[in-house]
């Protein structure tokens, strides 16, 4: 088990870490002076093509070793470290333009030195908009849904409407709502609630149905009330559903809440901030602030796939790996 | 779904969904006198003097700029913009949707061909499998709709402008659930499958064209309805920088430079619309390939 991962160890990553070093040091003694025209050197070409093959034949290697779970996100992980160097190395070599596509190391920084004003973007647009929007849409998505299931009539004629409102881009009563919350967070909060509202809503109605026909029967021999068997057996069996529910709309309530900033906003915010500096051409910081907004999404969804596994762990789609 | 059953169900609910829309215009009514009673009353009857609750209703039905303006309002404006204007008139709302819906058109088969193509290299190689798929898999999580910014800049510096950005943004977002949906899709086929296509000595591509590609379907046509959604709400935020001129995401955002509340009403209905024409035109296609491969 442990030779082919020594073998991609020392016949694969470590050469391509060797090149590529050697080729990053390379760099400021071949490269002429910024502005100096007349392109990159040869030689420094050659060596990066080398590495380029040595990274692409590391990657290879250690795509194709078997016996852990972890090679698969290890792969992933050194695929996206080669991607990062090699966005790194290729603009400076190049000489891209920053307003075309600026360096990783110059949105870091601009990670680090605005980060106030990031931070008060994310409290912004995060955790106002978006988390009190998520919470309230969710909420009465599934308040609505559990209300609703004992009027069949009203179902009948609110599922089809709620999925097809799948289809329509419901970000676009941004304006809306800037007119009529103001341009401050209420009004996003109201575009994600109503973004969140209709998945949440055919999500518990679908797991409310799902209870087995034999459950519900034993639950009715028992004599348990309507309230019973909804607390006992038909929301627990819902709860799966509810999460997946939780899921989408944790990303959905994020595009709506961007998005919505797009339509106008207070000087503060995620989405304003990419707007308005993507204007100005400041592509170091609009890139900083999607960082932030990919963060949070990852970690967003993250934490809903652990509260699941609390939650929901006797369901076969958790319970098997 | 069986086709058999879907006329009755379809039936079924077409009594209750009628009751609820009626309900809901009969509750937009109602709220548009609610919302527009203090600026009716403001601009419109005091100056004349005193009024009576039949002449508020009417007025707050007929305001020039309405906080909620009523169904029949935006009708009119909408049946106007779309009669008294040539088709190829800005004024026109139908020739923004036709913007809107031309780009988005582009980017949509635009992503999904990347799509499938990337979803078969995928399939066929270990090495994209590892190291690609699971970041495409996470960016389903963080909103890539973001970037669209910064693709109109970049774009706008090479000198692109026009539908080539915005069907860009539109492909990109179209391009990510097709192809996850098609590595699930064309994974699909179960091993005694793709064993008796090697028995056949069939070569990978003719497994992919007569057997994986076809057990794909089911995956790839759930995945286009959600991407071309996608792909138009894409397309109507790449039109909402300032240079815009055209499509629907422009129309919304000079609506509500101005104020022009009756204006984002009827751009908002004709976005609706055009979602919804866009994802029915999607299934049309989707029953007429499903129900050839029916009779198997």
């Amino acid at each position: 088990m442990m030779k082919p991962l020594r073998r991609f160890l020392i016949a694969g990553l470590l050469p391509a870490l060797l090149a590529a070093v050697a080729a990053a040091a390379l760099m400021p003694v071949l490269l002429p002076e910024p502005g100096g025209g007349g392109g990159p050197p040869a030689l420094l070409l050659i060596a990066l093509f080398g590495v380029f093959v040595l990274a692409g034949r590391c990657v290879r290697q250690l795509a194709a070793l078997d016996g852990s779970a972890f090679y698969g996100p290890l792969t992933a992980a050194l695929f996206g470290v080669w991607v990062l160097y090699f966005w790194q190395v290729g603009v400076t070599v190049f000489e891209v333009p920053r307003v075309l596509l600026p360096a990783p190391s110059l949105i870091a920084l601009s990670l680090f030195e605005h980060a106030a004003t990031l931070g008060r973007d994310f409290v912004q647009t995060v955790l106002k908009a978006v988390l009190i929007g998520w919470a309230l849409g969710s909420a009465l998505g599934f308040a609505v849904g559990v209300a609703i299931d004992r009027a069949p009539f009203l179902q009948r004629g609110l599922l089809p409407l709620a999925s097809l409102t799948s289809t329509v881009p419901l970000v676009a009563v941004a304006p809306i709502m800037v007119m009529w919350f103001g341009f401050d967070w209420p009004s996003k909060a109201a575009v994600v609630v109503l973004m969140t509202f209709f998945p949440m809503l055919i999500s518990t109605l679908a797991g409310l149905q799902s209870a087995g026909r034999l459950e519900r029967e034993l639950m009715h021999s028992y004599a348990a009330s309507y309230w019973r068997t909804l607390l006992d057996l038909r929301l627990p069996n819902a709860v799966p559903f509810i999460m997946s529910a939780l899921k989408i709309n944790a990303t959905l309530a994020l595009i709506g809440a961007i998005v919505a900033e797009f339509f106008g906003s207070p000087t503060v915010g995620l989405g304003f901030r990419i707007s308005t500096e993507a204007a100005r051409m400041n592509m170091a910081l609009v890139w900083g602030a999607i960082v932030v907004a990919a963060v949070t999404g990852s970690v967003a969804y993250a934490l809903l796939v652990r509260l699941e596994r609390r939650w929901a762990f006797w369901h076969p789609s958790v319970r098997a790996p | 779904m069986p086709s058999m059953r879907e006329a009755p169900a379809w039936r079924r609910q077409l009594l209750p969904v009628a009751t609820l829309l009626l309900a809901a215009l009969l509750l937009w009514y109602a709220g548009a006198v609610l919302l527009n009673a203090p600026g009716a009353i403001e601009r419109v009857l005091l100056p004349k003097g005193p009024y009576t609750t039949q002449e508020l209703v009417k007025a707050t039905w007929a305001m020039e700029r309405p906080v909620l303006p009523v169904p029949h309002q935006v009708a009119a404006d909408l049946w106007a913009s779309i009669t008294e204007n040539e088709l190829t008139s800005p004024r026109n709302l139908l020739y923004h949707v036709a913007v809107t819906a031309k780009s988005t058109l582009i980017g949509f088969v635009l992503g999904t061909l990347l799509g499938v193509l990337l979803a078969s290299a995928i399939v066929h190689s270990r090495t994209l499998d590892r190291a690609l798929l699971p970041w495409i898999v996470a960016s389903q999580t963080v909103p890539v709709l973001a970037i669209a910014p910064i693709v109109l800049v970049i774009l706008g510096s090479l000198g692109f402008s026009g539908v080539a950005p915005k069907a860009t943004i539109a492909m990109y977002l179209c391009f990510f659930p097709v192809t996850v949906a098609m590595v699930l899709g064309l994974r699909s086929p179960q091993r005694i499958e793709t064993e008796l296509m090697h028995t056949y000595a069939a070569s990978r591509l003719q497994a992919l064209w007569m057997l994986r590609l076809p057990a794909a379907l089911p995956f790839l046509f759930p995945s286009l309805r959600v991407a071309i959604a996608a792909g138009l709400v894409g397309a109507m935020v790449a039109e909402l920088p300032t240079g815009a001129q055209a499509g629907l995401g422009a129309r919304l955002l000079t609506g509500s430079y101005y104020g022009n509340t009756v204006g984002i009403w009827s751009a908002l209905v004709l976005s609706a619309l055009l979602g919804l024409a866009l994802t029915g035109v999607v299934a049309g296609v989707e029953r007429l390939v499903m129900r050839q491969r029916r009779p198997a």
